[in-house]
């Protein structure tokens, strides 16, 4: 079964005083998530990701186009009694401490009291509050409050999760415990549908990315999928190369660094990689390394994103990441 | 149901651990306590003053109390989006409106017991003692809690469509338009214009009528309230709340955030 | 468990079922209210609505800084009130003296309350509340208010002169009007012309001449003018009847009609009251308004 498919997802908001304009920030966006996958959502700000999950969650609705989350309509609210929410830089009450919002939580899925206790205790475990359980919410850090974000979108054990940048806003140490959680979700079958724009945290954890620029759906597959398609660089750096080799592997490279006494060279094709090799050690170059680069993500990105913006005169990202 | 009552104890716990309100509680009890000296000075008349004066406190700083309280709690979480937490969970938008509704009604009915206390105890205090027709009093503050109930509905109502600021400037102009409609009514029979006795005729029946609801004057002076008029007035603010109510949930079902 | 067909139409479900409540609910407003204002009405708790608090002084203390905002409610509320009744052909105005009252404790230099309620508190029923001991109460305060304000000695010097025929503190309260600054010269001839002759037709046509100058709102300018109107009429008939008599010594019979002094040249046209209607002459040989005068000379002392 899937456990979130979108189909010609499309939103307009309505600019200016009047309302006239209008402003396209999801265009015909078509996903599909299956059980159990751990899925990023990849795009820059303003990309159209918080909407999605708005959408999502009824927040906001759609102006044409569908989705359907464990197979129910997205007016279906009872499907909410199985996935959980982390909302993008989240609030909640400030006078509650994070036992009483678990608490209050937990009644809203009316979930009973034994079960509730003990879940509540396991969560705050869980994202390492155990110890500030019960100081009010107003005196919290940012990560802290994070952490209660993730521990109310688990209260009710779901099947899937969907967190909106969870790492945003988080210490390196904070980072790292999100990004362990997750794998525990997987571990444990759930799916976890997550929007970032910190892509070293999608390449660490999904299955499967879906880009997002401007609305519009720019790449859609398996992560390795992706990058593989740009598994296709080696580099080779040399020691104080006599300025003669350089001239001889010009034609073959495609970009030449010089830091200090090193330099590197940027090879694309897999055959040249072998002839620039030879040349070197005949050139009795100095080798320090040779490595094949995978291509990160990150850089799949910027090509992606710049591509669809070298196409037309990109227009300020004002509306901001809705 | 189980969610709009926890939705409602949320939203007392909230207006409870708000500084505001222990601050127009103690004005509140100050005022009554005022009341007995100021009827200390005249002469003749001071149980008229403590009535009039205490039954006034109450509606006053209820009123204070369901104007902020009562646009806070939609329209902050509106605007502090601790709302997307909330509607992200099997909570409806009417159950939202619904819970939230019945938590400030609460809040106001315990403030509302509150004062009516400090209020008697003064009136013993005054009268040294009291006597079983003093509780005909009940139903002067019976009729402050309606106009109360009404008032948060409107408060509600308005925090649905517009900022808090704007929300207790609406509910509290509405409020004074509610207590003058009848004269509002009579200007438009004065102007000799079908036009305009049409529409503020029209205005007189469909704005909330809190002058239905003053009977301060007769508690104090002792008229006993009919028993039909009791009967009228909760029905006309039981009809107005379920009015705003619904129309506070059909505007909220289309709001975004 | 709601099946989940509904479910997903839950949100149309809401939309219908909140309209209708609303839609009907504002629909029953009309008929509720409607029996909610017999029901106040019925229980002549008019009066206590309108009072709401016993004396506008503790209004005023309650009121912050929005005391003169009060007070034009409440002058509203007096002028409502007046008219109000005034329409109904209701017998009386109990509520004008306290509604005026409450009025200037909010804003004491409301001076065109005071006016107001000197001449409709004073004055004689219907048109007043014939009750020239409160006008005076009205009128001392708001002297004692603004004492520089002359016009109100004019109005009390009026009551005593017109309402209680008091001439000795009419010419008083017009002597004390003459000595405030600004006062018009003619208020220091009035106190005395009123002192050496107490009342004549032409000093009261003098003094609702002034109303009608001054007046600063309509109602007291209407009932000015009919005052006016009156002892024009008044003034008319005693001359018409002083020709009738020089009628009856000169031709020894009486006259039967207007035509009869025309037709002996006492008289160039049918004289017409201020409303617009000829005279007549009635059966016992005095002049008197026509059927049709709208004058009502119930207005004189």
């Amino acid at each position: 079964m899937l456990a979130l498919e979108t189909i010609k997802l499309t939103k307009d908001y309505k600019v200016g005083f009047w309302k006239t304009r209008s402003n396209r920030v999801l265009d015909s966006l078509d996903l599909q998530v299956q059980t159990g996958e751990v899925f990023g959502l990849l795009g820059p700000n303003g990309a159209g990701k918080t909407t999605t999950l708005k959408i999502l969650f009824r927040l906001a609705f759609p102006t044409s186009g569908t989705a359907r989350i464990l197979g129910r309509d997205l007016d279906d609210i009872t499907v909410h009694q199985r996935i959980g929410y982390l909302p993008e830089n989240p609030y909640f009450y400030e006078h509650l401490t994070p036992e009483e919002l678990l608490n209050y939580v937990g009644r809203l899925f009316a979930i009973g009291k034994d079960d509730l206790r003990r879940r509540v205790n396991q969560l705050l475990e869980r994202v390492g509050l155990a110890e500030s359980r019960r100081v009010p919410l107003r005196k919290f850090s940012k990560g802290m409050v994070q952490r209660v974000g993730i521990a109310q979108a688990l209260i009710n054990d779901p099947d899937a999760v969907f967190l909106d940048e969870p790492m945003s806003g988080l210490d390196p140490l904070g980072r790292h415990e999100v990004r362990d959680l997750v794998l525990q979700l997987r571990e444990e079958k759930k799916t976890v549908f997550f929007s970032t724009h910190i892509l070293s945290d999608a390449e660490m954890l999904c299955d499967l990315v879906a880009i997002l620029n401007r609305g519009r759906l720019q790449g859609c597959g398996e992560l390795r999928e992706i990058l593989r398609l740009g598994v296709s660089t080696t580099e080779l750096v040399l020691e104080k190369p006599a300025e003669g080799i350089l001239g001889v592997l010009r034609p073959y490279v495609v970009s030449v660094i010089r830091t200090g006494e090193r330099v590197r060279l940027e090879i694309h094709e897999e055959t040249s990689v072998a002839k620039v090799l030879a040349l070197a050690l005949r050139h009795k170059a100095k080798i320090v390394s040779l490595n094949p680069v995978k291509m990160s993500l990150e850089d799949y990105f910027l090509a992606h994103v710049s591509s669809v913006e070298g196409e037309e005169p990109a227009p300020a990202v004002a509306a901001g990441d809705r | 149901m189980g969610r709009i009552v926890t939705i409602a104890l949320g939203a007392f716990k909230e207006s409870v651990r708000e500084r505001v309100l222990y601050n127009l509680l103690v004005f509140a009890l100050l005022m009554i306590a005022a009341a007995i000296l100021l009827g200390s000075i005249s002469v003749g008349v001071e149980e008229i003053i403590l009535v009039n004066l205490g039954l006034a406190a109450i509606s006053v700083f209820g009123l204070l109390m369901a104007i902020f309280i009562g646009i806070g709690l939609v329209s902050k979480e509106i605007e502090r989006r601790t709302i997307y937490s909330i509607l992200s969970k099997p909570v409806s938008r009417a159950e939202f409106i619904l819970g939230k509704y019945a938590g400030l009604l609460l809040t106001l009915s315990v403030n509302t017991a509150i004062m009516t206390a400090g209020f008697y105890l003064a009136l013993a205090f005054e009268k040294k003692g009291l006597t079983l027709g003093d509780l005909s009093l009940l139903v002067a503050v019976y009729f402050i809690l309606l106009q109360f109930a009404i008032v948060v509905g409107v408060a509600i109502f308005f925090s649905c469509i517009s900022t808090p600021i704007l929300s207790a400037v609406f509910t509290f102009s509405l409020f004074v338009i509610g207590n003058l409609s009848s004269d509002i009514r009579w200007f438009g029979q004065q102007s000799q214009s079908l036009l305009l006795e049409n529409a503020t005729s029209a205005l007189y029946y469909l704005l909330p009528n809190f002058s239905n609801l003053n009977v301060i004057t007769q508690a104090a002076h002792g008229v006993r309230i009919p028993g039909l008029l009791i009967a009228a007035n909760t029905c006309y603010a039981l009809l107005y709340i379920a009015i705003l109510v619904s129309g506070s949930v059909l505007i909220f079902e289309e709001r975004e955030f | 468990m709601t099946p989940s067909w509904l479910q997903s139409r839950r949100k149309e479900l809401t939309r219908l079922v909140c309209g209708c409540m609303v839609v009907s609910g504002l629909l029953a407003l009309y008929p509720l209210q409607q029996s909610i204002d017999r029901e106040r009405g019925g229980s002549g708790s008019r009066r206590e609505e309108i009072l709401f608090l016993p004396s506008g002084v503790m209004l005023r203390r309650l009121s912050g800084g929005y005391s003169g905002l009060l007070a034009a409610v409440y002058w509203t509320r007096a002028v409502q009130y007046y008219g109000r009744r005034r329409l109904a052909h209701a017998q009386g105005f109990p509520l004008l003296g306290t509604l005026l009252s409450i009025t200037t404790d909010l804003d004491p230099h409301l001076l065109i309350a005071y006016r107001f309620g000197s001449l409709f508190l004073a004055g004689k029923l219907p048109d007043g509340a014939g009750s020239p001991a409160q006008a005076i109460h009205l009128l001392r305060r708001g002297i004692v208010a603004n004492p520089d304000y002359w016009r109100l000695w004019e109005d009390l010097g009026f009551i005593y002169y017109w309402d209680l025929r008091d001439y000795a503190r009419a010419a008083e309260a017009f002597r004390l009007g003459s000595e405030q600054p600004g006062a018009l010269p003619w208020m220091r001839v009035l106190a005395a012309s009123v002192a050496a002759q107490g009342g004549d037709i032409r000093t009261s046509r003098f003094l609702w001449l002034e109303i009608v100058h001054t007046a600063g709102n309509e109602s007291i300018r209407r009932s000015a003018e009919l005052h006016l109107a009156a002892l024009d009429a008044q003034e008319a008939l005693n001359r018409l009847d002083g020709l009738l008599s020089s009628y009856r010594q000169k031709e020894g019979r009486e006259a039967r009609s207007i035509q009869d002094l025309i037709a002996s040249g006492y008289l160039r046209g049918f004289p017409l009251d201020p409303s617009g209607e000829p005279f007549i002459i009635g059966a016992d040989g005095r002049a008197r308004l026509g059927p049709k005068s709208k004058v009502d000379l119930r207005l004189l002392p």
